[in-house]
């Protein structure tokens, strides 16, 4: 267990582009952190400026409280899983595996010992005499996880570990790292651009996008409370449909189209002080009308693609410009073309500052969908 | 490769001319050892009858073994310079970063363009000065250092992925534990390959053997071959090409270790 401090840190490849932009977080001991965007945002680099693999060009990294900018990697206390394996070709599974134990002297009976547990925890006993060349991708990929685990480094860097595992795989291998991880009491800083590994693995995500920090925090936080709309679209799926609204010129309604328009309680005209806002509503926030919904908060929209997955019905609509999708429980008979009356509710409205994308408000009835434990009996 | 029946068959004719063509020679220096001076002078290609005279006459006259002996220590020592010199000359082109790298790589290379014979009278001057004529350090050392060996191995290295070196470093592998336990097992095909050129080179080398030696004792079979030549008045090609056959053996057992190893490396494919 060790603690990892970015202070501003940065990265510049051709010394004029920063990829990597002030970068101040900590990693506490034993988080499991992760670091999610999309391809090209620079968590790679990220990743192995920690490692000490690539230069820093500014800022300060410590690691356990000592600064560690200069320190090579092999004194860093890490181990770490490569977005493209880097398996030694040479060796078979089991000698990749308990290469970095080798290394560190580890006597012959616990390296073996170690090395069957991994490797039974990942499924990859009957593999141990092969060669990496005779493996398919998955398991390879497997191999490199093992012999990151096997270190029982305190602190351990994953770049896209399950990146080539099918979906079944994927789920188990996610509640395997996370029980490895808490039973060792590592320091887990893990890359992925899969949000649903991001919101099921992390105590906490940080979201990076070219190269800067959107919003650090707890998913559940993020979910509910994105800080800008990219973070919005990124986290959640499908995304936060997001519009582009004006604000009546009477500041108490948003309007977004001809037939929908917002009405904004008193309470909240403050917060429309410019001309036009970005609004951002989750798919499942979008009800559907009932007889009971009032005519001026209907609106009607035409679908233009419709699915179905077994308990819940995705269908896409235009809306002023965009699509939009909405979410609902149960199996609903709609098909493309037709006209559904949705309702858009004020209260599940995320609402970002147009110029700086700041957010402005979060949903406030989202109550009905957090349950504490004391709903048991 | 797919072929029509009559096109396989006219390249089946066109390679075995060719085969023909470039084995002619040696195919006739192996009639020949077996024959006597009289039949060798009526140009037939095949002899009477299989006798050996001219193979004991050949180890009679000459210390053939010796020379063999010779011959195998030097090519050998060879070898081993150049796969050790070679490697660790490449590994730090390769995966030590330091000032001016590409630039001292080129100036290396561009050594390749000047003819060793070129070379040869500084480095004659050099070995005497150091008391080395008649030794098998004169006749290796000014060997080792190989440029197209150099850039053979470098070009594999590049090949491999820079992860398995941050891998290495991460796992807190040395410098040379890296390029003992990882490079060269990786590059096996590579040092192979520069193996046999190096070895085959210097067993056919006869210009230096020549200036650096003045005595039997470390004399090389090239050279040793040459003096059956001169020897005599007339010289009995008979045994001449005997001793030609029997310098061969050796290259082409080594030919044919080599190509297997050569194949398994080759075969053995991706670095995943
Ligand atoms: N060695 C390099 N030299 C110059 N630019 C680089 C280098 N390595 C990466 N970059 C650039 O830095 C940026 C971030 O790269 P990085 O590999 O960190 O992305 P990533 O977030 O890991 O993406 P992915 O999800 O596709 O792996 C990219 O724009 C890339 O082009
Ligand atoms: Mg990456």
């Amino acid at each position: 267990m060790k603690k990892v401090e970015l202070i501003g840190v940065s990265k510049s490849y051709d010394k004029k582009t920063e990829v990597i932009s002030d970068i101040t977080v900590s990693i506490e001991p034993g988080e499991f952190f992760v670091l999610v965007g999309p391809s090209g945002c620079g968590k790679s680099t990220m990743l192995r400026m920690i490692a000490g693999l690539e230069e820093i060009t500014g800022g300060v990294l410590k690691i356990g409280d000592v600064e560690s900018n200069w320190l090579p990697p092999s004194k860093r206390d890490i181990s770490m899983v490569f977005q493209n394996y880097a398996l030694y070709p040479h060796l078979t599974v089991e000698e990749n595996i308990v290469f970095g134990l080798h290394v560190k002297k580890v006597p012959k009976p616990e390296r073996k010992k170690r090395c069957e547990d991994v490797a039974e925890m990942l499924g990859l006993t009957p593999y141990l005499k092969r060669k990496p060349r005779e493996l398919s991708g998955g398991q390879r990929q497997r191999v490199a996880l093992a012999r990151a685990i096997v270190n029982q480094a305190p602190i351990c860097l994953m770049d896209e570990p399950l990146s080539n595992l099918d979906a079944k795989l994927r789920a188990h291998m996610r509640s395997e790292i996370r029980q490895i991880q808490r039973r060792l009491g590592i320091t887990m800083i893990y890359v992925t651009h899969d949000q649903v590994e991001a919101m099921t693995m992390g105590d906490r995500i940080m979201i990076l996008h070219d190269g800067k920090i959107q919003q650090i925090g707890q998913p559940i936080d993020i979910y509910n409370n994105p800080a800008n709309p990219f973070v919005a679209t990124f986290i959640g799926s499908p995304p936060m449909n997001i519009g582009e609204g004006k604000v009546g010129s009477a500041k108490n309604e948003i309007v977004f189209s001809e037939e929908a328009k917002i009405a904004v309680p008193e309470k909240d005209w403050p917060l429309l002080k410019s001309d036009t806002i970005i609004i951002g509503v989750r798919p499942e926030h979008l009800k559907a009308a009932t007889k009971e919904t009032k005519a001026e908060d209907k609106v009607y929209v035409k679908t233009t693609n419709v699915e179905v997955l077994g308990n819940e019905t995705i269908f896409s609509f235009d809306m002023g410009g965009r699509e939009w999708m909405a979410k609902w429980t149960g199996q609903w008979r709609i098909d493309v073309g037709d006209m559904v009356p949705i309702v858009i509710n004020y209260d599940s409205l995320c609402l970002f500052d147009s110029e700086t994308e700041k957010i402005i408000k979060t949903p406030s009835d989202i109550e009905n969908h957090v349950f504490d434990k004391e709903v048991f009996i | 490769m797919m072929m029509s029946t009559p096109k396989k068959i006219l390249f089946y004719i066109l390679l075995v001319i060719s085969a023909f063509l470039v084995f002619f020679p040696v195919m006739y220096a192996f009639m020949i050892s077996f024959m006597s001076g009289g039949e060798i002078l009526q140009g037939k290609f095949f002899p009477e009858s299989i006798h050996f005279d001219n193979y004991v006459k050949v180890f009679d006259r000459l210390p053939l073994m010796n020379y063999l002996i010779n011959s195998f220590v030097v090519s050998f020592g060879v070898m081993l310079g150049q796969l050790v010199v070679c490697s660790l000359a490449a590994y730090a082109f390769v995966f030590i970063p330091f000032k001016g790298r590409d630039f001292i790589f080129f100036l290396f290379i561009s050594t390749m363009m000047i003819p060793w014979e070129a070379t040869m009278i500084p480095n004659f001057f050099t070995i005497q000065k150091l008391d080395w004529m008649n030794t098998y350090q004169g006749l290796t050392v000014p060997f080792f250092a190989l440029a197209f060996g150099t850039f053979l191995l470098r070009q594999h290295f590049k090949t491999i992925p820079k992860e398995l070196h941050e891998a290495a470093e991460v796992a807190g592998l040395g410098k040379f534990a890296f390029f003992w336990r990882v490079i060269l097992p990786v590059s096996k095909t590579s040092l192979v390959t520069l193996g046999a050129y190096g070895f085959l080179t210097t067993w056919n080398m006869y210009l230096w053997p020549l200036l650096v030696t003045s005595t039997d004792q470390v004399r090389t079979v090239q050279i040793g071959l040459k003096q059956l030549q001169s020897q005599e008045v007339a010289t009995e090609w008979g045994v001449v090409m005997a001793g030609v056959i029997v310098v061969i053996i050796p290259t082409l057992l080594l030919l044919f270790a080599g190509q297997r190893q050569l194949q398994k490396g080759l075969t053995q494919g991706a670095l995943k």
